[in-house]
């Protein structure tokens, strides 16, 4: 069964495709830095690596390894098998 | 000159301009670098602390053009000020810049389907423009395979496949240039594009031509794995950081006695040309040892921006920010502040210099406020003094200095102070939203000599030209009130008593008796506001001592042990943990911050701090000593 899920919940390795990005969940021009970013529905994405702590976490989008905070990345859902 | 030389210069006067755009990571200093070489000019856009980069490139045609290095963005919707001078430039709407004639759009060949869509966004300006398709030896290694001449069909523009730092495609490129220049620049159409629909034809545009894709950055990705790991990655990071505070320390004692002993001699020089009196007091007292006792941290100040470069140019600087960025957000600052914070606690100068890659102005405030609570090495020389005075050098726990753990309590009070001047700030005059930690972090590639040393250089000169400037006005101003009016014939007291800053000492001594000071330290304050180190000789001037530096350090310790008491002295340090006392430190936070408000802030709200401090420490230690 398909679901949605913030890429923060992702496993380390696991490759998902981007279903929808919360964009009034932040403010205008950060939600703009993450498509910047290359953050877009219908895009790869795969959860890298977690700073000491658990925050931030390191993603790679299509060829970029981007690095954001989970409250930022909880905006990006991802369509995960369950 | 003649007239007829001076008109003919005139007309051709006025070279074309192209300047160099693109994403963050593309290469385009090195690129930039590589094309103009070391005869660049380097400037700030008045008004903002955005660093204008500028150089000459000579065209196969014969023809000189002005090159300018444009801040790095990833779009024309500015998030800082770097990316506003960026957009207005392109735009044509700087207020101090013409529009550039045309405009080279750098590119990562390892990153083309982001990288593209800054490309669709700019040419819908409608300036004249070319590709510079750089890292293409990146992507072959990766095993990527580009069809540029269908990059360079399907985009309409020139496409021209460069290695910035083998220094592959440079001709190619001027000589693209040539016909670009040709045809004049039209008006610019402002950009108005829904980002989503760029990125998506960004994307099939990147599809289309890569041939064959190769497996992207796995050293990269490898090395991440070392370098971010939840455990190695904090103790690289802490392994790194005290490497190059070795480097700092050790490698620069040598050469920064060296310029101290060229001070001296200097000194002696000048004692021994001019007769006695007011000049060479000037030249000897004023400026030579004002000056030269901030040239002295120049060693320091090149080694440290050695790492910081090689750290950055690495791409390890963004990782550091990702460990550190929890950590730092408690206090409501960012990963990013970390660096320039670490290098404070060799000077805060190029620590608020190296706040430029804070592209938050708030964060960035911040951190340039706290920056001086990071204990730097100016103030060493006088904790090294009241220490070796007061704190005996007994073992505690039968493994631990006293001295040496009341010397790490500095630091560490520093430390401290600077966390909760940073929670309250940001609670308060820095208050507001700042944008979110959200950074790419580049591939991993070596240092280039070439960015590094051009780096370094640029710093150096800008360090030189402060203390030409500004320091060297502060000196004098604080030598003209240290030796002014000179004392009577018969004095019995130290000259700086009678000149205008021991009449200031004097005015002082009230505020500063209820922390514990007595007069002469109050006297010594005012010259040590030079430097924080120039305390320790003004301490000397105060106690009328003569000789030379080192006779100095030993008779003071002995004058000090009997003239001050404990909790006195105990309030002395704690005053030095905060004390606002560099002119220097001022100085780059006006240049920084562009306004007099910040360093007035600075001064005033470390003033504060330093005073309870000592106040706490002064009476808090007379009830322990009963």
């Amino acid at each position: 069964m398909a679901m949605n899920i913030g890429i923060a919940a992702l496993l380390p390795g696991e490759i998902v495709t981007i279903t929808a990005i919360d964009r009034d969940g932040v403010d205008p021009v950060t939600a703009q830095r993450l498509h910047e970013m290359g953050f877009d529905e219908g895009v790869d994405v795969e959860l890298l690596h977690r700073a000491p702590l658990g925050d931030p976490i390191a993603v790679r989008v299509g060829n970029m390894t981007v690095a954001l905070r989970k409250s930022l990345a909880a905006l990006i859902q991802v369509d995960a098998k369950a | 000159m003649t007239v007829q030389t001076v008109i003919a210069s005139q007309v051709v006067a006025a070279p074309r301009m192209v300047a160099l755009v693109g994403n963050p990571n593309a290469g385009k200093t090195s690129l930039f670098n590589a094309l103009t070489g070391a005869r660049q000019k380097v400037g700030n856009y008045p008004g903002v602390t955005v660093e204008r980069k500028a150089g000459k490139l000579a065209l196969p045609n014969g023809d000189s053009i002005d090159l300018i290095d444009l801040p790095g963005t990833y779009s024309l919707t500015p998030r800082s000020p770097d990316e506003q001078v960026t957009r207005d430039v392109v735009l044509g709407t700087a207020a101090h810049e013409r529009q550039p004639d045309a405009i080279v759009v750098v590119i990562d060949a390892t990153n083309l389907r982001n990288h593209l869509r800054f490309v669709l966004e700019l040419r819908r300006l409608g300036l004249p423009m070319l590709v510079a398709l750089n890292m293409v030896d990146l992507a072959e290694r990766d095993g990527t395979q580009i069809d540029i001449a269908e990059l360079s069909t399907i985009l309409g523009l020139n496409v021209i496949p460069t290695v910035a730092v083998r220094r592959r495609g440079l001709s190619e490129l001027g000589a693209a240039l040539v016909p670009l220049l040709a045809v004049p620049a039209g008006s610019v159409t402002p950009p108005a594009a829904d980002i989503r629909l760029l990125q998506r034809e960004a994307r099939s545009i990147a599809a289309a031509v890569t041939v064959q894709a190769g497996s992207a950055r796995r050293w990269s990705q490898r090395l991440d794995a070392l370098t971010l790991h939840p455990v190695a990655g904090p103790l690289l990071l802490a392994a790194l950081l005290f490497l190059m505070f070795q480097g700092v320390f050790s490698l620069a004692e040598t050469p920064m006695q060296a310029l101290a002993t060229l001070v001296s001699t200097l000194q002696v020089q000048v004692a021994a040309l001019l007769p006695d009196g007011w000049l060479r007091s000037l030249l000897a007292d004023g400026v030579l040892a004002g000056v030269g006792s901030v040239v002295v941290f120049l060693p320091q100040i090149l080694i440290l921006f050695f790492f910081i470069l090689c750290l950055e140019q690495s791409g390890y600087m963004v990782r550091a920010a990702f460990l550190m960025d929890r950590l730092m957000a408690r206090v409501g600052l960012n990963g990013r502040a970390f660096i320039p914070l670490i290098s404070s606690f060799a000077c805060a100068i190029p620590g608020i210099m190296a706040t430029r890659t804070i592209d938050a102005p708030r964060d960035r405030l911040t951190t340039i406020l706290i920056a001086p609570l990071m204990t730097c090495s100016a103030r060493l020389p006088v904790y090294a003094i009241v220490i070796a005075a007061f704190i005996p050098a007994t073992k505690v726990g039968g493994l631990f200095n006293l001295q040496g753990l009341v010397l790490f309590g500095l630091y560490a009070f520093g430390v401290i102070g600077a966390l909760v001047a940073a929670w309250v700030l940001r609670r308060t005059v820095t208050k507001g939203a700042t944008p979110t930690f959200l950074m790419e972090m580049p591939k991993y590639q070596w240092p280039q000599p070439r960015d590094i040393g051009i780096g370094l250089w640029q710093r150096a000169w800008a360090f030189l030209a402060r203390a030409g400037t500004i320091i060297l006005a502060s000196t004098m101003a604080l030598w003209a009130l240290a030796s002014w009016p000179g004392p009577p014939a018969n004095a019995d007291r130290s000259a700086l008593e009678y000149s205008i800053a021991g009449k200031i000492g004097s005015v002082l001594e009230p505020i500063f008796r209820p922390i514990g000071f007595n007069k002469e330290i109050a006297l010594a304050l005012v010259p040590g506001m030079a430097a924080r180190e120039v305390a320790v000789s003004a301490l000397g001037t105060v106690y009328a001592l003569q000789g030379t530096d080192a006779d100095h350090a030993q008779g003071l310790v002995s004058k000090l042990r009997g003239t001050w008491s404990l909790p006195t002295a105990l309030a002395f340090l704690a005053w030095y943990v905060f004390a606002p006392q560099c002119i220097s430190t001022l100085a780059v936070t006006r240049r920084e911050t562009n306004s007099w408000r910040w360093p007035a802030f600075m001064f005033g709200y470390l003033f504060g701090m330093a005073y309870v401090a000592a106040g706490l420490t002064y009476w808090l230690s007379r009830w322990a000593l009963g």
